[in-house]
C-alpha cells in the first residue's frame, strides 16, 4: 500500500437511547453522557473526522425520536456522520437519508438478508452503506459474525462475510471485536491487519480503545483506515487531538 | 437569490444545511427560468455521472447551465458533468471545463477506491480559496476524478495528482464536498457566495 496524504480518521461513536447519548460497557449497564447534538458538535470542533450515531432504542417511539435527532444533527454538524441501529429495510435507509444522514450502517439485518446491502447500495451508492460486523471467537478459534449486540454467534465466518459485504456493494466495513469491546484493553491488531489486506474498501476499527496508544497501534499494526472509539472520549481519558498528535509523531497521516 | 439545482441526484439536504448554517437564503428548483435568473447557482450531486447528465437533459437544464453568466459551483458529480467527458458509463458531459473525468486505477499504487475521507488541497489559485491555507484538509468520496488541465485551481494527490477544483470564467467546481469539510468547507462556500 503506497502512502498517501489521505488521513486516518478518528471517529467518536455516540450510542443514543430515546434521544440521549449513552455508552454501554460491554453493552450492559448503560450510563448517560449527554445531549447527542451538543456532544457531536463538541467532537467536530475538537477535530473528529466523522461521527457515528447508533440508535439503541428498542421501541417504536425511540426510533421516531432518533429520526428527528438525525435531522437536528444534520442541521448542526459540518462533517460526515453515519447512523445505525435497527436498520432493516430500504425504507429505514431512505428515511435516515432524507433526515440528512451521510451514511447508514447495517448489521444484524444484513446477516439475516444480505440482499439488503445490494438494495441500499444500488439505490444510494456504496458510499452510503457501512456494514458493521460484531465478531466473536468461536470455540474452535475462528472469528465469526455475531448478532443481537454480539450475544448470538452466527454461522457466518467473519472474513467470508466481510468479503461478501464488499462484493454486494458495502462502501466500508466497521468491525468490532466483541471480545475486546468495552474493556479498554486495545484492539486486536492481527485481526484488523488480515481484514484490511483482504478487502479493497476501507476498514474502521472499533471496540477496545483504552488509551491513545491503542489507536496509534491499530493504525500502525492493524492498518485500519479509521478508528472508532467511545468511552475514552466520552469520559475524557484523552482528546481527539491527543490521538492525532500521537499519530503524527509516529508518521501516521492525520488531519490536524 | 441563491439557487440549488434540484435534478433528482442524491440528497440535497447537506448542501441546504450548509447554506442554512451560513445564514444564506436559497431556493431549491429545477425550473430553468428561475436558475437563469439566480445570482448564484449550486449544482450538487452524489451518485452517477450518466444518470446526472440524463436528469439534467430531461429537465431541459443543459443549455440553461451553459448560458449562465452568474457564478455556479458544481460539487462532486455536479462538477464532473461540467467536464468534457466521464469514463463512468462513457458519458459525454457539458464541456465547460477542459478536462475528462477518469476512474482511479488501483494499479496507481494499490490504493483503495473509492477515494474516501480527508485529503489535502494544494496549488490553490482562486478567490474561492481566500484565507484557505495550502494543504488544508477537505472531505472526498469518489471513484472518478477530473484530470489536471488549464482550468485547475486546486490539486489533490491520490495515486497521482488530479483536479480537486476547477474554474472557467463564472463556472467553479469542487471534487470534494465543502458542505462536509468542516470549517474549511464552510469558508470555501462563504467565499463562493461572496464572489
Amino acid at each position: 500500500m503506497v502512502e498517501s496524504k489521505l488521513a486516518k480518521r478518528i471517529i467518536p461513536c455516540l450510542d443514543v437511547k430515546d434521544g440521549m447519548t449513552v455508552k454501554g460497557i460491554n453493552f450492559e449497564g448503560l450510563r448517560e453522557v449527554g445531549d447527542p447534538v451538543e456532544l457531536g458538535a463538541r467532537y467536530a470542533a475538537d477535530g473528529a473526522d466523522e461521527l457515528v450515531y447508533l440508535d439503541i432504542s428498542a421501541t417504536v417511539e425511540g426510533r421516531r425520536t432518533f429520526t428527528s435527532l438525525v435531522s437536528r444533527i444534520a442541521d448542526r454538524i459540518n462533517i460526515p456522520f453515519t447512523v445505525g441501529g435497527g436498520i432493516s429495510s430500504i425504507d429505514d435507509a431512505s428515511r435516515l437519508l432524507d433526515a440528512g444522514a451521510d451514511k447508514i450502517s447495517v448489521n444484524s439485518a444484513a446477516i439475516a438478508r444480505p440482499e439488503l446491502i445490494s438494495e441500499i447500495a444500488g439505490r444510494y451508492g456504496s458510499q452510503f452503506v457501512v456494514v458493521a460486523i460484531d465478531a466473536r471467537l468461536s470455540g474452535d478459534g475462528r472469528w465469526m459474525a455475531a448478532t443481537h449486540g454480539g450475544r448470538r454467534i452466527t454461522d457466518r465466518e467473519l472474513f467470508a462475510w466481510a468479503g461478501e459485504s464488499e462484493s454486494r456493494g458495502a462502501g466500508e466495513i466497521l468491525l468490532t471485536s466483541m471480545e475486546h469491546d468495552g474493556v479498554r484493553n486495545g484492539y486486536p491488531c492481527d485481526l484488523f491487519a488480515r481484514l484490511t489486506s483482504e478487502l479493497s474498501i476501507p476498514v474502521i476499527a472499533s471496540g477496545g480503545a483504552g488509551c491513545v496508544e491503542d489507536i496509534v497501534e491499530v493504525f500502525e499494526k492493524g492498518h485500519a483506515d479509521a478508528a472508532l472509539a467511545a468511552s475514552i472520549f466520552h469520559y475524557g481519558t484523552c482528546t481527539i487531538k491527543d490521538v492525532k498528535l500521537a499519530s503524527r509523531a509516529r508518521n501516521i497521516t492525520v488531519r490536524l | 437569490m441563491i439557487t440549488i439545482v434540484d435534478y433528482g441526484v442524491g440528497n440535497l439536504r447537506s448542501v441546504e444545511n450548509a447554506l442554512h448554517r451560513s445564514g444564506a437564503e436559497y431556493i431549491l428548483t429545477s425550473d430553468p427560468a428561475v436558475i437563469s435568473g439566480a445570482d448564484k447557482v449550486l449544482l450538487p450531486g452524489v451518485g452517477n455521472a450518466a444518470e446526472a447528465m440524463a436528469n439534467l437533459r430531461e429537465r431541459g437544464l443543459i443549455r440553461c447551465i451553459r448560458e449562465l453568466r452568474k457564478p455556479l459551483l458544481g460539487i462532486c458529480i455536479g462538477m464532473q458533468v461540467l467536464c468534457r467527458h466521464s469514463e463512468e458509463e462513457d458519458t459525454p458531459c457539458i464541456g465547460i471545463f477542459d478536462t475528462d473525468v477518469v476512474r482511479f486505477r488501483p494499479v496507481e499504487g494499490a490504493m483503495k477506491v473509492p477515494h474516501m475521507g480527508w485529503n489535502t488541497i494544494n496549488n490553490l489559485s482562486s478567490p474561492l480559496f481566500k484565507n484557505i491555507g495550502e494543504s488544508s484538509y477537505v472531505y472526498f468520496v469518489h471513484s472518478y476524478r477530473p484530470m489536471l488541465c488549464r482550468d485547475t485551481i486546486a490539486t489533490t494527490d491520490y495515486g497521482g495528482m488530479f483536479s480537486a477544483a476547477l474554474k472557467y470564467e463564472n463556472f467553479y467546481g469542487t471534487q470534494f464536498h465543502p458542505e462536509k469539510s468542516g470549517d474549511t468547507g464552510e469558508l470555501i462556500l462563504k467565499n463562493f457566495l461572496a464572489l
